[in-house]
């Protein structure tokens, strides 16, 4: 089924054959954990650990360890709340809407994606947890049966859709990429050596058997879940934004927030990606999969997304002039020249300025360049939720009110333990799991019969290559 | 039945005895003759109702007679006490020569808040902060608790020896107090006097009104403080005189200015308040048209003044042209004052006499006399001097002194020459009867405490012929005893206090009335309602009842007017010398009293010292006040609470001091507050600011404030301070709305920000505006709502430290103000105006900046109870809902801490309970919830918040809920008035009013209704939430 026209170049270099492809891939997951595994790893656990020490405290102390104030209510805790969550676009969107759209590069690329995808919602789901004043009475924002008699959620409190929204993605998007794992765990479950590797991979290939039934389901399932987890991807953030787009604080209270924030969110997620990839394709040398041309598209998105955000920037100021109120005007005004022009005008530079350096061919194909920009663009999007969050509360409606936030010790460890927990599940993830979906991937490379390299030019027919293993 | 077989009925059958044959031969076993006279003589049913009747009579005869002397404890529950129903005492407060009427609210047996007595003429039911917080003195675990001899725990009998024993040295005995306007004490000193030869009674006040006392000794043969009444004052001029704050009597001013500054349809007219002054005080910030001078130029605008006022009235006053200072100004409050003479009131803050004198010659030159200031019906509070301290000193330097008591003075502390005392201390048997350690108390040998006031009794006559009680409303914590009992013992009386307090009240007293005819009627009633007042109607319980209870309905208040002087000796030689003493050149340290601390008796008091000072909004210690220009030229700086710390020397001595800010200062005056760094103080109050005491002067005798040639050198060391308030002006913001009188003579709407939205059928009010096309906000009982007047509303912060006590609201320490965390329910924004308006086109740094002599305005802001709330639909647990009567209700039990609702709130009067605040005694050791006794002041109806809830006014649901139970018990609807949130009941100016707003003839809804579409709005009204509070514009008398 898969058709490639001619005159792209190949998603796989290195003339692999189907063979080499499972045992590229398959390397990492058989083989002891290298050096350079167990030190990531090993960082990622004292991350882990000292964030664990900070928001065990928070939880146990109370939130108070935070720098949060009367005034300012949301700081780093929905800050990294939503970064996360936006992160955690674009394993989806790779993996559903691209594959509707027949987007063949994101075979090399949509399982690490996802995967990020959900370790992304993971952490952000522990700051949902975190910033609660009561963490232990957190399940009371579910619809849940209870003996009070008619209490139930409040539907019409944004909080609750995004409890909804978030469950519903995290769930999608676990099946979506445990489906996807499925034909590549039975391969590795028939290599394995060791009776235990077999046993626990066969648990987990789920009695695939590479029969054409088998393959067919494959395809159908993934087909009906990206169906499905498509309109999520725009549903989560839209609804995230809606935290914001239905109160009333100047500087939130704006209708452009769902839109604005997808783009967000896929710019940022595709940020990550991008930065994720380029380690592990160093680190496992998966260069011939995870080429060039993958990441050049990759950048072709961050910057297109990044000048949507740009627009969107601007466009709240132009709306914030033209409402003609006063709180709005000045919310905006603020963000640029108030105290906290420092984190405006990093958002500004990092995701505005920096993604238009894409413009460039060179630079966009510079594996340097890229992997740069990649981090500044996250920084940029986490200053992006903190100028919203904090810069509009801290000076909202009565200036009575008015107050600096400044975060604590706390607020930094709870941060880095998201990062600790994110490392963490991604090394074991790399370490375990392949990182590459082998059965796609084998779809797309060339045929011993397909044009050597430089023939691509001469226009002729390509032979549609079998989805086989 | 066989034949062996014996059937018996008893033993006595069995074995035949003698008696049963005898009996069995009668079928009716019936009383012999001497059993029936026996029975006879026995009580029967109505003998025994007699005597029970007699029983009942003669125990409650009995009781009649024997009336209880203890303050009964719950073991023993008094009929008609209940647990869940408070019950409330009069009783009175007088401290640091502030005196208030009080009705203390006991529950359970125990006094839980306080609230001002609406029967006295003198207070009228105001309070204050101080007298709010005065409660928790009670219950403050660093009382003494024994008495001590030489810091060892004794018993009484010891110390009673010890006493007896050092009055009889034969060297002088002395008694310094502060000045005490008691009938029964009096005569306690007297019976010392008679029985100890050597004793003698010094009166000591710390901020002493002598310059007032000695101008009116020499101008009018009279040593008084008179009475001042603001409320008949059309024209008031105060030469730095903070009336509203700190200056003589408080709470009766801000009463009667607070009268005179109402407005409405029929009231267009306000009176005009004058303040020169050096530092921005409450008066000051609620003045019409402030003048800023230094402190030692005051007295040439006196002079200036009177020569102006004379030449109007056309006498000669000895004056020539003063300069140096304002004259278009001292032009115009002449113009002013002779306008209005007989109802205006010019009123000086020095204590110089000569300054006083002038005043008195204005005042006397107007006709104010007899009108609005009497010398016939003195204030009789804090009229000591300073010649009593000194003699004290002298006699303690040359050995004729053998015994010192003190009662309620702490003069190591607040003497200039404390030091030295302390040192002279030594050559005497000092005793203290204070109940709370001071660090006069802690070098005295023998510590006889007495009791806190609400254990106490005692009298008062604040001013000739209104008389006070005060009783006791619990049995003493400790083992305490009355200082007066104490003292008597040492004139060999050896009863009870209450009996002689009764004694002399039955001789001095009760012959002064006629209402009632035994004494035992008249004490009981003045009991009750805790004043007497001569020649006034009581206004006793049961009068009460006959007006339908409505405790609003207007008193016949006693007026406190007299009749005009007879004679007036003045030379304009006074006034013309003052004109001519020049300025003093550099800076002048003026040492000023905060609203909150005063002198600093109740120091130790954490919701005093959790109060942000009205002015500068700072909390938990003092600073340096220092003028903006001032303050950049020495590279000071306030940058949210960081500031520096600044060094500031004078007369020798050196102070390192946090420097603050201060818009509308004086550039070449520095303020420092007095009231902080007690050494002996305990816990809440220890380390606490600097103490300033060592600053203050005598002038020719009599007590200065101001210390000339001062220097300020800024350290640039960085120090963080506890401010709740950190942006200091509105902004442009039309959250406070303000005109003035002429504008608002000439338009009713004057000030008002009226918003439209722009819909497609035009311009509409927000209010107009809805989703919904059916009334969702039904309101079919009750719509509770609350009015404040920003006119009236001075900025006291009484309502502050009310709500505090009432709700249970958290003490969280400096260190969580400066991170922006105190959880007062209500706050007084304070809004310093800026140079320029945003529409003269300032800009935004240019609107954040206050004016150098700005304008401002106090702005009560608690929950809004919005009835479109946005923090309601924002919760996902429903968490905070609302109630059919318009109450905006936060479910502490359901809320899971997100702080959405928090943030959605756009009048962020929400609180977070961060940390666990109750059973967290390591980080919060200093406050009401940690300390088992201080505990006891908690509001049992109040649920203290549990750590990850939010929290905010609840407009005081627990008194709403209490009023409409007693109405439904009654089966009647509540009265207007009946039900009253706390911050309302204290407010010293009426300015809050809380009602139902369904009921139009209540006093909210007609606040509201009378002015709606003109000076009524709703803060935020454009976001359409509609909230329940409305607001009365400010308008100014400029």
């Amino acid at each position: 089924m898969n058709v490639t026209a001619s005159i792209r170049p190949h998603l796989v270099n290195g003339g692999k054959t189907v063979s080499d492809v499972t045992n590229d891939i398959s390397r990492q997951v058989e083989s002891a954990p290298t050096r350079l595994w167990w030190m990531a790893f090993g960082a990622s656990l004292v991350l882990l650990g000292w964030g664990s020490y900070c928001l065990l405290t928070t939880w146990f102390v109370g939130i108070g360890v935070w720098g949060l104030n009367k005034t300012v209510g949301w700081a780093w805790d929905i800050t990294n709340f939503v970064w996360w969550v936006g992160i955690g676009h674009a394993g989806t969107l790779i993996s559903a809407v691209l594959l509707l759209f027949r987007q063949k590069w994101r075979m090399a690329i949509n399982r690490s994606a996802e995967a990020m995808t959900i370790f992304a919602v993971l952490c952000a789901a522990t700051f949902i947890l975190a910033h609660m004043g009561r963490t232990w009475l957190a399940h009371w924002a579910l619809p849940l049966g209870n003996t009070y008699g008619s209490l139930w959620v409040n539907f019409n409190s944004p909080l609750v859709w995004d409890v909804f929204a978030i469950s519903t993605y995290l769930t999608v998007s676990l099946v979506f990429w445990y489906i996807g794992l499925i034909p590549d765990l039975a391969t590795i479950r028939d290599r394995a050596q060791k009776p235990l590797s077999r046993f626990i991979y066969g648990l987990l290939a789920f009695g695939w058997n590479g029969g054409a039934k088998d393959w067919s389901r494959y395809e159908s399932v993934s087909l009906i879940l990206a169906g499905l987890s498509t309109p999520l991807v725009l549903s989560v953030h839209t609804i995230v934004s809606m935290d914001f787009a239905t109160s009333l604080e100047p500087g939130w209270h704006t209708t452009i927030f769902p839109p604005y924030f997808v783009a967000g969110a896929i710019f940022s997620g595709f940020a990550m990606v991008q930065t994720l990839l380029l380690i592990t394709r160093r680190v496992f040398k998966l260069e011939d999969y995870i080429t060039v041309e993958h990441i050049d598209s990759m950048n072709k998105v961050i910057m297109v997304t990044g000048s949507v955000v740009g627009i969107a920037y601007i466009t709240e100021f132009f709306i914030a002039w033209y409402s003609g109120v006063t709180y709005e005007q000045y919310a905006f005004t603020n963000r640029m020249f108030g105290p906290y022009w420092w984190a405006y005008w990093s958002m500004m530079s990092c995701n505005v300025i920096s993604p238009q350096l894409f413009w460039s061919r060179k630079l966009r194909r510079n594996i340097a360049t890229s992997f740069i920009i990649s981090i500044v663009v996250n920084i940029g999007m986490w200053f992006e939720r903190f100028v919203i969050i904090v810069s509009s509360l801290h000076r909202d409606y009565l200036p009575s009110s008015w107050a600096m936030f400044e975060p604590t010790m706390y607020d930094v460890g709870d941060y880095i333990f998201s990062f600790g927990l994110f490392f963490t599940l991604f090394f074991l993830f790399a370490k375990f799991l392949p990182v590459v979906n082998m059965a796609e991937i084998k779809g797309i490379i060339k045929g011993s019969s397909a044009p050597k390299e430089g023939q691509l030019k001469e226009a002729q027919p390509v032979q549609p290559a079998t989805a086989s293993n | 039945m066989r034949e062996d077989t014996i059937y018996w009925r008893s033993f006595e059958e069995l074995t035949n005895h003698p008696d049963f044959v005898k009996n069995s031969q009668n079928e009716f076993n019936l009383p012999t003759a001497a059993e029936q006279d026996e029975a006879a003589q026995a009580p029967d049913r109505r003998d025994f109702l007699k005597k029970v009747g007699f029983g009942l009579t003669a125990a409650a005869l009995a009781s009649c007679e024997t009336p209880v002397r203890h303050v009964i404890p719950f073991l023993a529950a008094p009929e008609q006490i209940d647990y869940s129903n408070a019950n409330y005492y009069a009783t009175s407060y007088l401290l640091e020569g502030e005196y208030c009427s009080l009705l203390i609210k006991t529950k359970a047996g125990r006094p839980i808040k306080i609230e001002g007595n609406k029967l006295s003429s003198i207070t009228r039911g105001g309070t204050s902060a101080r007298v709010q917080a005065s409660l928790l003195g009670l219950y403050d675990s660093a009382r003494y608790k024994k008495p001590e001899l030489g810091k060892k725990e004794a018993t009484w009998a010891a110390v009673d020896a010890k006493l007896a024993l050092a009055v009889k040295s034969g060297k002088k005995v002395v008694l310094v107090t502060p000045s005490t306007p008691s009938p029964s004490f009096n005569e306690v000193v007297s019976r010392l006097k008679a029985s100890i030869p050597t004793f003698e009674h010094v009166v000591y006040d710390a901020l002493p009104n002598s310059g007032i006392i000695k101008a009116n000794k020499i101008n009018f043969g009279t040593g008084v403080v008179p009475s001042y009444d603001f409320s008949k004052a059309h024209t008031i001029v105060s030469l730095g005189a903070d009336f509203l704050g700190t200056w003589v009597s408080p709470i009766e001013y801000s009463r009667q200015f607070g009268k005179m500054r109402r407005l409405g349809k029929q009231t267009k007219h306000m009176s005009r308040l004058y303040v020169v002054e050096p530092l921005m005080s409450l008066t000051g910030a609620n003045a019409d048209v402030r003048i800023m001078a230094k402190a030692s130029q005051v007295g040439a605008y006196a002079a200036a003044l009177y020569n102006a006022v004379s030449a109007k009235m056309g006498q000669a006053s000895g004056v020539d042209a003063v300069t140096g200072i304002d004259t278009k100004a001292i032009a115009r409050m002449a113009d002013d004052l002779v306008a209005n003479k007989g109802a205006s009131l010019v009123v000086a803050g020095s204590n110089d006499p000569a300054v006083q004198q002038v005043v008195n010659a204005i005042n006397y030159t107007l006709g104010n006399y007899g009108n609005t200031l009497n010398l016939t019906i003195p204030l009789l509070t804090n009229t000591g001097t300073e010649e009593g301290i000194a003699s004290l000193v002298t006699g303690l330097q040359n050995g004729s002194i053998g015994t010192v008591i003190f009662s309620g003075v702490d003069p190591v502390y607040t003497h200039p020459q404390g030091d030295t005392l302390k040192g002279l201390l030594k050559n005497a048997v000092t005793v203290s009867l204070d109940h709370t350690p001071t660090d006069t108390s802690d070098v005295c040998g023998i510590v006889a405490p007495g009791h806190h006031f609400l254990e106490a009794w005692g009298d008062y006559m604040p001013k000739p012929g209104f008389y006070s009680l005060g009783q006791p409303v619990i049995t003493p914590l400790f083992q305490t005893r009355q200082a007066e009992e104490t003292l008597l013992k040492l004139a060999g009386y050896n009863g009870q206090y209450y009996d002689f307090i009764q004694a002399v009240w039955k001789t001095k007293v009760f012959p002064q009335q006629s209402i009632y005819t035994s004494f035992t009627q008249f004490w009981n009633y003045t009991l009750h309602d805790g004043i007497f007042e001569v020649g006034r109607p009581s206004l006793r319980g049961k009068e009460l009842a006959a007006n339908g209870g409505d405790l609003e309905a207007p008193y016949e208040y006693l007026s406190i007017s007299g009749t005009a002087p007879a004679s007036f000796a003045f030379s304009n030689r006074v006034a013309a010398t003052l004109a001519a003493k020049p300025a003093s050149t550099g800076m002048e340290v003026v040492v000023y009293q905060k609203v909150g601390m005063g002198a600093g008796t109740q120091g130790n008091n954490p919701w005093l010292l959790e109060f942000p000072d009205p002015i500068t909004r700072i909390t938990w210690e003092n600073y340096v006040t220092v003028a903006p220009e001032v303050a950049t030229a020495k590279g000071i700086s306030l940058n949210e609470c960081q500031t520096s710390l600044v060094t500031v020397k004078v007369n020798g001595k050196e102070y390192s001091l946090p420097a603050i800010v201060q818009p509308g200062q004086d550039p070449n005056t520095l303020g420092i507050a007095l009231g902080f760094g007690r050494k002996v103080v305990g816990k809440a109050g220890e380390g606490r600011g600097k103490n300033v005491f060592p600053l203050v002067s005598l002038a020719a005798g009599f007590t200065d404030y101001i210390a000339k040639g001062a220097t300020l050198e800024n350290t640039s060391e960085t120090y963080m301070i506890g401010a709740v308030q950190t942006s200091h002006t509105n902004a442009g913001r039309p959250v406070i709305q303000e005109a003035t009188l002429a504008e608002y003579q000439k338009e009713a709407t004057a000030g008002r920000y009226m918003p439209k939205i722009n819909t497609p059928d035009g311009p509409m009010n927000p209010t107009d505006l809805s989703l919904w096309k059916t009334e969702v906000n039904k309101r079919p009982n009750h719509a509770w709502g609350m009015n404040i007047d920003l006119n009236s509303c001075i900025g006291c912060g009484a309502c502050v430290v009310s709500c505090n006590v009432e709700n249970n609201v958290a003490i969280v320490g400096k260190q969580e103000v400066v991170n922006r965390r105190e959880m007062h329910w209500i706050r007084i924004d304070r809004y310093y105006s800026s140079q320029k308006t945003r529409d003269e086109g300032a800009s935004n740094t240019e609107l954040e900046t206050a004016a150098k002599n700005p304008r401002v305005t106090f702005q009560p802001m608690m929950c809004q109870h919005c009835n479109s709330a946005p923090c309601e639909t924002v919760c996902p647990v429903l968490a905070t809902t609302h109630s059919s009567e318009g109450l905006n209700q936060m479910t502490y039990n359901r809320c899971i801490g997100t702080r959405y609702c928090a943030n959605n709130c756009p009048y962020k009067v929400r609180r977070f309970n961060w940390f666990s605040y109750p059973q967290n005694a390591e980080r919060f050791s200093i406050g009401t919830f940690n300390d088992s006794l201080a505990r006891m002041v908690l509001n049992p109806d109040v649920t203290v918040r549990a750590r990850g809830v939010m929290e905010k006014c609840s407009f005081c649901i627990q008194r709403i809920q209490d009023g409409k139970l007693q109405a439904k018990k009654e089966g009647r609807r509540p009265v207007d008035g009946e039900i009253i949130t706390a911050c309302a009941q204290a407010c010293p100016t009426d300015a809050i009013t809380f009602g139902d707003m369904n009921d139009p003839n209540s006093r909210v809804s007609a606040a509201i209704n009378e002015q709606y579409e003109e000076r009524a709005f709703r803060v935020l009204e454009e976001l359409n939430v509609r909230p329940s509070v409305s607001y009365l514009t400010k308008i100014r008398n400029t």
